[in-house]
Parts: C-alpha cells; sequence; structure tokens
C-alpha cells in the first residue's frame, strides 16, 4: 500500500488529524532547507509537501513566490530537490508529495521524473497548474510507479465538476478554501463544513483543507470538519524567522485538542 | 490546417490549459458563453457596428510607395496603427468586452506591456461603463508612460507589478494570481493568442478582421493574393490575426517575424520560436525560453509589446507544421526600420511593428519586383518616441 494510503487508514482508525506541511525545497539553500524539513517531520508533520521551486508560480502568494525565487537563486534544481528526498526517506517514514508545476517536471520528462522520484521515495504528486482535463498526460507515467496524483478541488469547483475530478482519485482531497492564491489569512472560511459535506457525499477518500492556515487554532477550526488541515506559507514564514519548530507545535495542539 | 484546436484547446501537441483548478470552471464558463456568442448574429453585428463606427474599420491597406521602389517589391500595409487607440489591440478588447456584458461581469482585467493592450480595454471598460484594472510590469510603466497615463484617464487603475523582470511575463502572472480571487466579479481581457484555451481561439478569431480585410483589399487593388504577409510576433496576436485568413491559401507564405534583442547569440531576446524549445507556460504549452531545468528565462526587447519568453500555441503549430515561418530581428534593425519608414512614408511606426517592417525590406530585395508583400503595420509609434529619442541621444532607454 502507498503511504499515503496507509498513513490516512490509521488516522481513520486512531481518530489522528494529520497535518500536511508545505515547505519549498531549496529556501533559503538546499542545506538549511533539509534542515527545516527534518524539523518539522521531527515535531509533528504527517505528510510532507516538498515544493519544487519554479521561476513563475502562478497560483502562489508573494510568501511562496518569494521562497521560490530565494530557492533557484542559491542553485535549486529538481535533482538536487531528488536527492533531498533520498536522505529525507532514509530517516523518515512519513509520506512526501512533490508540490510543483508543470514546466520543471515537464522539461524533466514526465516519465523519468515519475521513476527517479518514486525511487527517491515519494509518494505522490500534486501539480498545481495540470488540473483534471490535462491529468491524462501525466496519469500513465505516475500510475507506472505508484505515484498517487493528489487531486485538487477549489471553491469555485461546481459538485458535478467535483465528483469527475473524484473519480477513481487517489491519496487525500486537497481542499482549497479560499479563492485566492497560497498565503497566510486572518480569517478563514465560513461555509468548510458544508463544502467538506458535499465533497463527503461524492467521494470517501480524506479530505485535508488548506490556504490561509496559520496557527493551531484555525488548524483546530479546520479539522473539526476535516481530515486533515495544509499549511504552507505560515511554514515558509516560519522558517524564515527560525520559529518553525514552535508553529510546527502549535499546529500539532490545535489538531490534537491539546 | 484550419481544423484546430481541438476540444481541450490543443492545435496538435500545443496549447491545452494548464492552470489552477480555481480558474477552471470560469474557463470552461467563458468558453461556452463565448461558443454561444458565436453563433449569434446579434453579437456579431453589434460587434461588427462598433468596428466600423468607433473602431474605424476597415483599416487602409496602403502601398507604401517609396519603400516599395527602394527595396524592389510591393510593400503593402495593413494600417492597423489608424485604428482607434492606434493599435490592433482594440478590435479584440471590443470584442471580450461585449462577451464580458454578456456574461454579467461588470470589471475588466488586463496585463499590458507596451500598454496599448492595456489601452484597449481601458478603453472598451470606458465604452461600456465597466471597471477596470491593468497589470503592467514597473520596468514597462518606465518606458511606455504616455500609455499609463492614457489608461489612468480612461479611468482604469494600472497596478505596478515588480517580481521577476518587471515585464510584461510578470504582468501575466499577477493578473492570473488577482483573477484566481476576484473570479465572481471579474472577466480577464487576455490580449495575446496566448493563455489557456479558450483565449488564444478567442483572441485569434477577434483579430482574424485583420487578415480577412487585408485578402480583400489586396485581391481588389492587385487581382491576386500576396506572395508574403508578414507580421511581428510577441505572443502573437496581430500576427494571428493576419495569418489566420490566409493559412488555406498555400501559396501564400506566413512570415512571423520575433524579436531578437541584442541577438539570439547574446541570450538577451525574445524569439520562443527560433530559440525556445517546448514548455508550458501562463496556461499553454509551446515554444518557451527556458534554461535547462525548464525555469523560465527573461526575455529581452527594445518594444515592451515583443518583451515576452513565450509565444502562442498556434503559432508553435504553425511553425511545427511549416505553415509559417518564423526568423528574428535585433533591437538595432528594428530601430533602424523604425526611422526609416517614418522618413520615407511619414508613418511612425510601433517599435514591435517596425520588425515586421524590418524583414519586409530584407525579402523585398531578394523577391522579384512584382512581388506583393503585405505586412501587418501593428500600431504607431508615439508611445515609444522616449525610448527611440533616449537611444539616439546615447542614453540606455532600456534598463535590463
Amino acid at each position: 500500500m502507498n503511504r499515503i494510503d496507509s498513513f490516512f487508514q490509521s488516522c481513520k482508525e486512531s481518530g489522528k488529524k494529520a497535518l500536511v506541511g508545505y515547505l519549498t525545497a531549496g529556501d533559503p539553500d538546499m542545506e538549511q532547507s533539509e534542515a527545516n524539513v527534518r524539523t518539522a517531520l521531527t515535531h509533528g508533520v504527517d505528510v510532507l509537501e516538498l515544493g519544487v521551486p519554479f521561476s513563475d508560480p502562478t497560483a502562489d502568494g508573494p510568501t511562496i513566490q518569494a521562497a521560490s525565487h530565494r530557492a533557484l537563486a542559491a542553485g535549486a534544481t529538481l535533482p538536487k530537490v531528488l536527492d533531498m528526498v533520498r536522505r529525507l526517506r532514509a530517516d523518515f517514514d512519513q509520506p512526501i508529495v512533490l508540490f510543483g508545476y508543470c514546466n520543471p517536471l515537464f522539461s524533466y520528462g514526465y516519465a523519468d521524473f515519475c521513476r527517479d522520484a518514486k525511487r527517491a521515495g515519494a509518494d505522490g504528486l500534486l501539480v498545481v497548474d495540470l488540473p483534471f482535463e490535462m491529468t491524462p498526460e501525466l496519469q500513465d507515467d505516475a500510475d507506472v510507479q505508484d505515484l498517487v496524483l493528489i487531486p485538487l478541488v477549489a471553491p469555485t469547483t461546481p459538485p458535478e465538476r467535483a465528483e469527475k475530478i473524484l473519480q477513481g482519485s487517489r491519496g487525500f482531497v486537497y481542499y482549497i478554501m479560499v479563492k485566492g492564491v497560497t498565503g497566510a489569512r486572518e480569517a478563514l472560511v465560513t461555509d468548510l463544513a458544508e463544502r467538506v459535506d458535499a465533497l463527503r457525499a461524492v467521494t470517501s477518500l480524506p479530505i485535508a483543507a488548506g490556504f490561509g492556515v496559520s496557527s493551531g487554532d484555525q488548524a483546530g477550526e479546520v479539522a473539526k470538519v476535516a481530515d486533515g488541515v495544509v499549511v504552507g506559507s505560515a511554514l515558509v514564514k516560519a522558517a524564515e524567522a527560525g520559529q518553525l519548530e514552535a508553529l510546527v507545535t502549535d499546529l500539532r495542539r490545535g489538531l490534537d485538542g491539546g | 490546417m484550419k481544423q484546430v484546436p481541438d476540444s481541450k484547446g490543443f492545435y496538435g501537441q500545443f496549447g491545452g490549459r494548464y492552470i489552477a483548478e480555481t480558474l477552471m470552471p470560469i474557463l470552461l464558463e467563458v468558453e461556452s458563453a463565448y461558443d454561444e456568442t458565436k453563433a449569434d448574429p446579434e453579437f456579431r453585428q453589434e460587434l461588427d457596428a462598433l468596428l466600423r463606427d468607433y473602431v474605424g474599420r476597415p483599416s487602409p491597406l496602403y502601398l507604401a510607395s517609396r519603400m516599395s521602389e527602394k527595396y524592389g517589391a510591393k510593400i503593402y500595409l495593413k494600417r492597423e496603427d489608424l485604428n482607434h487607440t492606434g493599435a490592433h489591440k482594440v478590435n479584440n478588447t471590443i470584442g471580450q468586452a461585449l462577451l464580458a456584458r454578456r456574461m454579467g461581469k461588470k470589471r475588466l482585467m488586463a496585463e499590458t506591456g507596451a500598454g496599448q493592450h492595456g489601452v484597449a480595454t481601458a478603453t472598451a471598460a470606458a465604452l461600456f461603463g465597466m471597471e477596470c484594472v491593468v497589470y503592467m510590469g514597473e520596468e514597462d510603466i518606465c518606458r511606455q508612460a504616455p500609455n499609463v497615463k492614457r489608461m489612468e484617464l480612461l479611468g482604469a487603475e494600472v497596478v505596478p507589478v515588480s517580481s521577476g523582470t518587471r515585464t510584461l511575463k510578470d504582468a501575466m502572472s499577477e493578473a492570473l494570481r488577482a483573477w484566481v480571487a476576484e473570479v465572481d466579479t471579474t472577466f480577464y481581457v487576455i490580449g495575446s493568442v496566448a493563455g489557456p484555451h479558450p483565449y488564444p481561439l478567442m483572441v485569434r478569431d477577434f483579430q482574424a478582421v485583420i487578415g480577412d480585410e487585408a485578402r480583400k483589399q489586396i485581391l481588389a487593388q492587385e487581382g491576386r493574393l500576396p506572395d508574403m504577409v508578414l507580421a511581428c510576433v510577441g505572443g502573437g496576436s496581430n500576427a494571428a490575426g493576419i495569418f489566420y485568413p490566409f493559412v488555406d491559401d498555400e501559396d501564400v507564405q506566413l512570415i512571423g517575424v520575433e524579436a531578437e534583442g541584442y541577438g539570439l547569440a547574446t541570450g538577451q531576446h525574445s524569439a520562443s520560436i527560433c530559440a525556445g524549445r517546448v514548455g508550458i507556460l501562463h496556461g499553454s504549452k509551446s515554444f518557451v525560453l527556458q534554461d535547462d531545468e525548464g525555469q523560465i528565462k527573461n526575455a529581452h526587447s527594445v518594444s515592451a509589446g515583443l518583451d515576452y519568453p513565450g509565444v502562442g500555441p498556434e503559432h508553435a503549430f504553425w511553425a511545427d507544421s511549416g505553415r509559417a515561418t518564423y526568423c528574428s530581428i535585433t533591437d538595432d534593425e528594428a530601430l533602424e526600420a523604425f526611422h526609416e519608414l517614418t522618413r520615407l512614408e511619414g508613418i511612425i511606426p510601433a517599435l514591435e511593428s517596425s520588425h515586421a517592417i524590418a524583414e519586409a525590406t530584407k525579402r523585398a530585395m531578394q523577391a522579384s519586383e512584382d512581388a506583393i508583400l503585405v505586412v501587418n503595420l501593428s500600431g504607431r509609434g508615439d508611445k515609444d518616441l522616449d525610448t527611440v529619442l533616449a537611444i539616439d541621444h546615447g542614453v540606455k532607454g532600456d534598463a535590463e
């Protein structure tokens, strides 16, 4: 069983809420980035979304844009990111999802990329600019390697479209809570429970909600209805400020009801 | 050749819809609204009336006689510079604004490089009483100051984009980001034949009026089709517009002229077809300037409107299939053509269009005397005076 599936299976049995944490690989450089990721995984991140930096991240807000540019300026490349996955895999059992945009993967070659990502120890892929209609171009290469393509559902996605997206999907659903780019927000949306219920009607996959979550209290709110919470920009900022351990601990507290 | 794109927006291997899920529903909505609109004769009538009475169409096809004499072939200029707002961009913004109104949107959003598309969108917004916001790179705000002022006078908000190279590429990225947040109220008016489907198709269709007219005009004036049709290519809207109606005329050579900047060898250019490789940028698969890792490279051109590291997918398809050929012209050659057309014909061309003029003079010299070349003079050069004057006075007008 893929690590993502077995992890969420265990959550279902224990009632644990999942913390899906995003960090941009190579930010501010490969070495510090790896240290940050290790900190996050050691202190409570359950599923790692490791960002593959791209020069033109059109779905990301200022925080992750800046992180991507720092990473590229410091020489981050896809092979280096895969090397990092390999080293992390030697020490950690948590599922690793590579998160990014099409072009660096397309440039590497989808088949080669999927093979090398799997060999390095990745379990899934989340490609922001590859919507459901476009996934066939990557699906077979991912399937051959048992890499899970994580489906995205947005607040603009109508129910019948969500159903189509989630038919045959694997892993978990990434529900984007807000209309907007990535980034920490003061207030979270109010209709999350409704949205999550609607998704549950069309899928049995676990649902992780994200976009805008930046504190343990917010994470706790989200976890009342979702199976997990995704935190990205807030972790990137905390890592920059040297407060990553504190934030992960706080998020964990919010999720575990401590 | 005309049986493209397919239902997913692919022109052969190019095109598609590589975009965040949040935007997919609106793209599907735009697509179905556009399909309905296209089939509606009332829409066409309203658009045609505006193009005639407001934009000033048809634009003339002018035989540049002194230029023709100097270079030894008949050079015709399709005078898109004479349109209201001074460029071809308005053909498309009027069409998209009409569509936006049908969809009940009250706010238009645009990205702009040279400012021509921004001005044309702000103009359409004023005409239809809509709000308008235009994303523009800070570098372009500096080098196209008159257009910034025009947009503001027209009531648009110009949002400076300070990320990346602070040019068209980053303006488009920022517009896409903003659209995600404002998708309920706002219609994104893309100015080029780039972006996710259905934009490349829609923009080409609205711009095809250029080629439809040019084809009729040359037949009326010369009694035959031209040997060559030339146009500059950044994202490629004016070229797609003039090429498309000639695509099935196999004897007509279609020549797209990319911006070679300081020269292909320097790496500082905007020649995505001539020097790029297949990649995915801003929602479609096409030729893209990128490094070995698939990171998008910075483009350079003296003309802000061509300063873009990608190109519309239909051009990639035409290049790949051999239906059109693409070449490049340096900053210096374009500047020379800018001055020459001004002095020989009394027409000050946009720096973008000057690239097509420069290539036309080269081709004319090699062609027979009765060869006919039709060049798309896509815009007028008033907006470029600061840039050209700065270069003429030895000041570097374009900070890299």
